[in-house]
């Protein structure tokens, strides 16, 4: 599997780190409930298809990435540095 | 028809005319008292002891592919009683004492075989680690010992003790544990449920669960709907998919685990070698083939196929430890789809609808658990309580904090445990 | 035999070799097993199960039967295929699983007990009695079954990786291969051509089919040379691609000096590639199966495109009367073949009513050879026609069931392959491989002609996906004959008729499977073991799969095949593992110091990939703790010196630094003073404890973080996380500089002395007070001093630049001798820290929460942190939680053990009676007895009690008593003072 960092270009996939659902990056406040941090930490749609997900660039930039995969059939279909999505 | 010795001399004798299905292929039923989604392990193991610990065998068991066809089918078929956390512990306790049974509780040679399992200790800090598993396990009544380099140079000396990149300090040796055919324990429950009458539907997909004003009322199938008055969720790295159509949302993000095994080699290991630095575990099985395997590929995924970079890992990790396998060829390489859970340990819990229950989590350790996956989730089908070993293993324990059991210490990220 | 006039072996190179003990002649440039045919050599093997007499098969890397051990010692290589085992001067051959010979087998009597041994038979058996399992039937299973052995000595060949990169991918150098590549070239992009096989050419190499009236394999050679002249072309001879994978990510093994006798100097045994393509092309080729009949095994009975190509590239006839056995056109061209060079054919036996012969031979249409006779070779056959069976004296039947399409690579990505009906075989699936096409043989296309329209097809399709200009290539003349063929699995018969000749597994056995319901293809695979042999079924698995379609009634497409799986070929782990064998297996972190503490004597010991001293002996010591309680006392009575460089350092800068850290760690650190340092509990965003340190702050809005040797790449990470993904919008930035400074704590009620001396402005309390830090002159470098204390005493760290790091520790460790201490190792630095109730990650090993240490106050509620939220779950802070406490013996045994479980006194110490476990443990010299640090149910308001500490593995047992953590100093006046 290769994936293409934004900053490096296309890297084999094991120079990066895999974290998992990209839910992580809409952390809930202090006060969301027990149930909203079970949805943001535990619970996943785990979905047979494309999956929004978290990986970093370890072994290179460092940066944190949002890619979108097929978790079927692997293929990757977009990747943007995490720190855009956000801004 | 009762197998043995001399029913196999009798039968080829005859011409080997006489044998008959292993198991029937009924035509399912429109209603069951409980319908089992999954015909992997611990479905067949669910069924078995439903039929002969609790006398139900008004049951289905539905299975989308072939029976045996997931994870039970494509281990490395470690059997083991190792764990260091309350719950776990008492659990494959237990488990590990029905597998000593099963051969006679399913006259079916499932060739479970207690060569023992050394784990290696690689620091002190490691071995401190290992005492205090060892512990829990003599406390727990199973046997372990540590061994010190010196023991465990007597067992296998054709490690590399000081050139490996981590030497080995001694191990924690668990005699009981050891290996099963896989596939040999997936028939014989099979074979046992469906001659106690649970009807096994094969090809059989389940399409939607029907629930209704929060109770469970059936299934909908690719051979048409089934009514249920109880119904068990036991899909492995399908269980999210599964509990979806009754819209739940589980705990569990699914993985892919790669295994290997090489070509046929004359005998030259006879136990199951673990490398906790190098992520890597070995055996050679009954035909000589070195069966090994590693950790996850590190990624979710459904494919049941791996990439390179494990591959590569893993056969580095041998390399490292036991360079005397290096002309060893690695023949296959398989993958296979894991429900990771947020702890590394499993589920088997009722769901917030009523007559619907969930087993699941297993992250890639569920082959062991086969027995007692199916023993206490039939007690919690029948009976509508946990079994005493299951009663930490909550749905909602994530939720609560109550009784994680996170044998790893990684924490809440699905695929480190 | 050797027949005169044929091939394309060197016969000006002889070349001598040994097989069992017995030396032989051959040829450069030919195989193992060639040479063994043209000396007549036809029992090479023994079967897995049956120990039945074997011969060569093929002529390819499927070959079933004859594997072999090659070389002796530690480079003996078990299961080596004959079939493409190069022949080198001085090569030794073993046969293997027989004895104590390969002519007589004592295990060959499993054939005559065969009737009991059938399919599955050991799951019905050896239950009884249970012990018997382990202590006779498994070990006598074992010690059976298995093929080569390995040589039990260290490997001592040397292995390779590497990658490489192309734009085109061209996997068989057949015609179909060969034409893609040219084409392919033609545009200029990148091409690697890869072939298993020493001579590029493929099948062209093996039959006598002309391409634009020359031969096929001059016009083989031709091509190649030219493609090697390419500066755009690698050429890969020798190279197995072995499996496909995600991203245009292929396997590959290149066999580099399996074809000399040893490794040359400077050399490599093998090399596992992994080839990164943008497109590909499979032109693997077809494989042709065999024919299921009674002793369809006997030695002498080949594959027909085998007889092909060791009468055409090797210039051998496997018999010296052969006869041909078919369904289809294409094997008829063997016997065509054989008698231009001069071979005997004694028949040609064609299953089809309408078989033609296209020569002059003897044609049995209509017929089936029921039989093998010869039980060492093969003798005779016979042959069941509509007039009754003839016996036909043969030496070598050459057996043709059609041609499988080698679809393998195609189905890696969870692919399936296609039934084609009018050629009886499976194909690819087009799009199984994103970026690949297929071409030729592999692609069911059988003809010479169609294989080279196709590689070039092929090659276009791929130079328009990349966007790359394409050159028109001509596509040469060639032969473009039809494949006639009718299906033919099995003939019907009596007895054993096999399919899966190394495992024996017969067509009887699928039945067997059928009528036990093993009737899905994979629970059939399962139950025999079909095509779960080194070839994975290459040779058998079609056939197989079609009686047992026969056999419960279905269709080949919808009995369906098992699941092809990397890789292709077998491989070495020692090729797949290559460069870790040793200390390669993982980098190797060394510190400054490290030359002065190895020279010093001292065993280094592994911390992650750190290497760390565990102590530093003096010559009178004999015991690891002697040194270690003399180096507790130096610090706690003068001073001792280490190495701290492996904890992460991490320097944090920007307007927004503070706000960070007050996110990341439980406590304040926007409060903390210019020149200060604080100590940090951070969580993981769960609830439990990821990691604590101190954390100084430099300047405004400058800090370091200091994290723990174990933890520093997984903080590091995390705080790229948070700054990254959580909030992009502050302005910070991080940076490991953990490399970049080399760390020593001076320790001791001498610290100040010894520091004093050495900086270029000496230092008292008043200005660096416990917990200070900042910028101090270290004989003229600018470094950075802490005054901070892992051991309760008054104590420092002191940092330079790493390529100072090597002096300073020198001179620090001069200065301390010099004041009557000196350095000291993880032994001591373990158990200082456990006299204080410091923790490690043997207390934080990620299942503990901050109440669970006593740090409960230091969870900030005036703000949010990662892991605020969770770490209030009930679970989390409800009584009843193991939580940290002192451990001192208290009974008649005064030895603590880590990883002990602590019991309620008087109780069985059994799992219902746990109440804890010991964590750290250390012999404190300074208070002359052991203490410990353990975790016990409700442990913080249970000081004082006393339980009963059980060590069932190391049978030690003892009354402890709960305790307050710090056992030394508890005020901390040594720290400050």
């Amino acid at each position: 599997m290769r994936l293409h960092c934004p900053i490096c270009g296309e890297r084999d996939r094991r120079e990066f780190y895999y974290q998992g659902a990209a839910v992580m990056l809409e952390r809930p406040g202090p006060d969301a409930g027990a149930a909203a941090w079970d949805d943001y930490l535990h619970l996943r749609d785990n979905t047979a298809g494309d999956l929004d997900e978290l990986w970093s660039h370890d072994a290179g930039c460092g940066a944190w990435l949002r890619v979108t995969r097929n978790v079927s059939t692997h293929e990757i279909k977009t990747v943007v540095l995490a720190r855009e999505i956000k801004r | 028809m009762r197998f043995s010795g001399l029913k196999v001399l009798t039968e080829g004798l005859t011409g080997n005319k006489g044998w008959g299905p292993h198991w029937r292929s009924p035509e399912p039923k429109s209603e069951y008292d409980i319908v089992l989604i999954g015909g992997g392990g611990h479905g067949l193991a669910t069924a078995h002891y439903l039929a002969k610990v609790h006398g139900l065998t008004n049951v289905a068991v539905l299975e989308k592919g072939y029976l045996g066809g997931g994870n039970v089918g494509r281990n490395t078929t470690i059997v083991r009683a190792n764990y260091m956390l309350p719950g776990n512990s008492e659990f494959y306790s237990h488990s590990l004492k029905l597998w000593e049974g099963l051969e006679e509780d399913l006259n079916y040679n499932v060739m479970h075989s207690q060569r023992g399992i050394i784990n290696l200790v690689h620091s002190d800090g490691q071995r401190d680690a290992f005492v205090r598993r060892a512990n829990s396990m003599c406390g727990q009544g199973d046997d372990g010992a540590i061994l010190d380099r010196a023991g465990v140079e007597k067992l296998l000396p054709f490690l590399d003790f000081d050139q490996t990149r981590f030497p080995i300090y001694g191990g924690l040796y668990h005699r009981r544990g050891g290996t099963a055919r896989h596939d040999a324990v997936a028939w014989g429950f099979a074979r046992s449920a469906s001659d106690r009458g649970v009807d096994l539907i094969q090809q059989c997909e389940v399409t939607g669960i029907d629930v209704v004003n929060g109770v469970v009322k059936g299934v909908q199938t690719t051979k048409g709907p089934i009514r249920a008055k109880k119904v068990g969720m036991i899909a492995a790295g399908r269980s999210s998919q599964v509990a979806a159509m009754a819209g739940l949302r589980l705990p569990i993000e699914s993985h892919v685990l790669q295994a290997f095994v090489t070509e046929g080699l004359k005998p030259c290991l006879d136990h199951v070698v673990t490398f906790g630095m190098g992520h890597f575990y070995i055996s050679q099985s009954d035909k000589g083939g070195l069966v090994f395997g590693g950790d996850l590929d590190m990624y979710a995924s459904y494919a049941a196929r791996g990439n390179l970079p494990l591959v590569e890992h893993v056969a580095e990790a041998a390399m490292t430890l036991m360079p005397v396998i290096g002309k060893a060829k690695m023949l296959r390489s398989w993958g296979g789809v894991m429900d990771m859970s947020p702890d590394g340990s499993f589920i088997i819990d009722k769901t917030e609808i009523e007559g619907l229950f969930v087993n699941t989590g297993w992250c890639y350790g569920g082959f062991k658990a086969t027995p007692a996956s199916g023993h206490t989730f039939a007690h919690l089908l029948a009976t509508g309580n946990p079994h005493p070993t299951t009663v930490r293993h909550r749905l909602d324990r994530f939720r609560t904090g109550r009784g994680l059991m996170d044998e790893e210490a990684t924490g809440s990220q699905h695929n480190l445990h | 035999m050797r027949v005169d006039g044929k091939g394309l072996i060197d016969r000006s190179q002889p070349v001598t070799f040994r097989f069992d003990g017995t030396a032989y002649r051959g040829f450069a440039g030919d195989t193992l097993a060639s040479a063994l045919l043209a000396n007549d050599v036809r029992h090479v093997a023994r079967s897995f199960k049956y120990h039945r007499p074997r011969g060569i098969l093929t002529a390819g890397s499927e070959e079933p039967n004859a594997l072999m051990t090659i070389g002796r010692g530690a480079s003996a290589d078990p299961n080596v295929r004959a079939t493409v085992q190069e022949l080198f001067e001085g090569l030794e051959a073993r046969s293997q699983n027989s004895w104590p010979s390969l002519g007589f087998d004592l295990l060959s009597v499993n054939d005559l007990a065969a009737p009991f041994l059938g399919a599955g038979f050991y799951y019905k058996t050896f239950m009884w009695p249970r012990v018997f399992w382990e202590k006779v039937y498994e070990p006598f299973i074992r010690r059976a079954a298995g093929l080569g052995a390995l040589s039990g000595e260290q490997d001592a060949d040397h292995y390779e990786k590497a990658y490489a990169f192309c734009d085109v991918l061209v996997i068989g150098a057949g015609p179909a291969g060969l034409m893609a590549a040219w084409t392919a070239a033609q545009s200029g992009v990148r091409v690697i051509l890869a072939d298993e096989d020493s001579r590029m050419g493929g099948r062209l190499n093996a039959e006598t089919l002309a391409i634009d009236g020359a031969s096929g394999a001059d016009w083989a050679a031709r091509m190649v040379s030219e493609l090697a002249a390419m500066d755009n072309v690698r050429l890969m001879p020798r190279t197995t691609v072995t499996g496909a994978h995600d991203g245009g990510t292929f396997g590959a093994l290149e066999r580099v000096s399996h074809h000399s006798n040893g490794v040359p100097k400077g050399g490599v045994k093998e090399t596992f590639w992994r080839i990164v393509a943008k497109r590909s092309v499979l032109a693997a080729g077809a494989i042709e199966r065999h024919v299921a009949f009674r002793n369809n095994d006997r030695p002498g009975v080949m594959a027909a495109s085998a007889v092909r190509a060791y009468l055409n590239r090797f210039g051998v006839s496997p018999g010296k009367a052969v006869t041909v056995f078919a369904n289809n056109d294409d094997a008829h061209r063997t016997a065509m073949d054989l008698q231009d060079a001069g071979v005997h054919v004694a028949a040609v036996i064609d299953s089809r009513r309408d078989a033609q012969a296209m020569g002059d031979y003897r044609l049995m249409s209509s017929a089936m050879v029921s039989d093998g006779h010869g039980r060492r070779g093969l003798e005779a056959i016979s042959v069941r026609t509509a007039s009754g069976v003839e016996k036909i004296a043969t030496d070598c039947l050459a057996v043709s069931g059609g041609w499988n399409p080698t679809v393998h690579m195609t189905c890696h990505m969870n692919g399936r392959p296609t039934w084609q009906d009018d050629i009886a075989s499976f194909v690819p699936t087009p799009g199984a491989i994103p970026g690949m096409d297929t071409a030729g043989a592999c692609n069911g296309s059988f003809a010479t002609a169609a294989c080279l329209a196709e590689g070039a097809a092929a090659a276009m399709r791929s130079l328009e996906a990349l966007g790359a200009t394409s050159t028109e290539v001509a596509v040469p003349e060639a032969d473009d004959s039809a494949y006639k063929i009718e299906p033919l699995w099995a003939v019907p018969g009596n007895g054993r008729a096999w399919l899966d000749f190394q495992n024996d597994v017969s067509v009887k056995d699928v039945k067997q499977a059928a009528q036990e319901n093993f009737a899905s293809v994979e629970h059939m695979k399962r139950y025999t073991t079909q095509g779960m042999a080194t070839d994975q079924g290459k040779n058998s698995n079609v056939a197989a799969l079609a009686v047992l379609a026969d056999a419960t009634g279905r269709g080949i497409p919808e009995t369906g095949t098992t699941t092809f799986r990397p890789p292709y070929s077998p491989v070495a782990l020692a090729a797949l593992g290559a460069g870790a064998q040793g200390k390669g297996f993982a980098p190797e972190r060394k510190t400054t110091s490290h030359a002065a503490t190895v020279a010093a004597g001292a065993p280094m010991i592994e911390a992650g990939l750190w290497y760390r001293p565990s102590y530093y002996p003096l010559p009178d010591e004999t015991t690891w703790r002697q040194s270690c309680d003399r180096e507790v006392g130096w610090v706690r009575n003068t001073v001792g010196i280490c190495d701290v460089s492996t904890l992460g350092k991490i320097d944090i800068q920007g307007p927004d630094a503070a706000q960070l850290l007050d996110f990341v760690y439980t406590n304040m650190f926007s409060t903390l003073k210019e020149n200060r340092v604080r100590y940090g509990l951070m969580l993981r965003e769960d609830g439990f404890v990821m990691d604590d340190g101190t954390t100084a702050r430099l300047g405004p809005n400058h800090y370091v973080m200091t994290t723990t040797t174990a933890a520093a790449g997984q903080v590091m990470r995390h705080l790229e996380f948070v700054t990254q993904a959580l909030r992009p919008d502050w302005d910070v930035r991080i940076m490991s500089v953990t490399e970049q400074w080399a760390q020593f704590a001076v320790a001791g009620p001498k610290a100040r002395t010894l520091l004093n001396g050495l900086l270029d402005h000496s230092i008292d309390d008043d200005q660096w007070p416990f917990m200070s830090c900042g910028t101090v002159g270290v004989q003229g470098v600018e470094g950075r001093l802490f005054r901070i204390s892992f051991s309760g005493e008054h104590a420092y760290e002191i940092a330079v630049p790493s390529r100072f790091g090597d002096s300073l520790f020198r001179l620090l460790v001069a200065r301390a001798e010099a004041l009557g201490g000196g350095a000291y190792g993880m032994e001591a630095l373990n158990v200082l820290r456990i006299e204080k109730g410091f923790i490690t990650h043997a207390e934080i090993d990620g299942r503990v929460t901050a109440q669970d240490i006593g740090m409960e106050r230091m969870l900030s509620k005036k703000k949010d942190f990662i892991g605020a939220t969770m770490a209030r779950r009930p679970g989390l802070t409800e009584d009843g939680r193991a939580q940290l406490v002192g451990l001192k013996p208290a009974g008649a045994v005064k030895q603590l053990t880590a990883g002990a479980h602590i019991y309620s006194d008087g109780e069985e110490p059994m799992h219902e009676h746990d109440q804890g476990y010991v964590t750290s443990v250390g012999f404190s010299p300074t208070l002359g007895h052991y203490v410990g640090l353990g975790f016990v149910r409700d442990g913080l308001i249970r000081h004082g009690d006393v339980l009963n500490m059980v060590d069932h593995v190391r049978g030690i047992q003892t009354r402890v008593e709960l305790c307050d953590p710090v056992f030394f100093d508890p005020e901390g006046g040594r720290t400050r003072g």
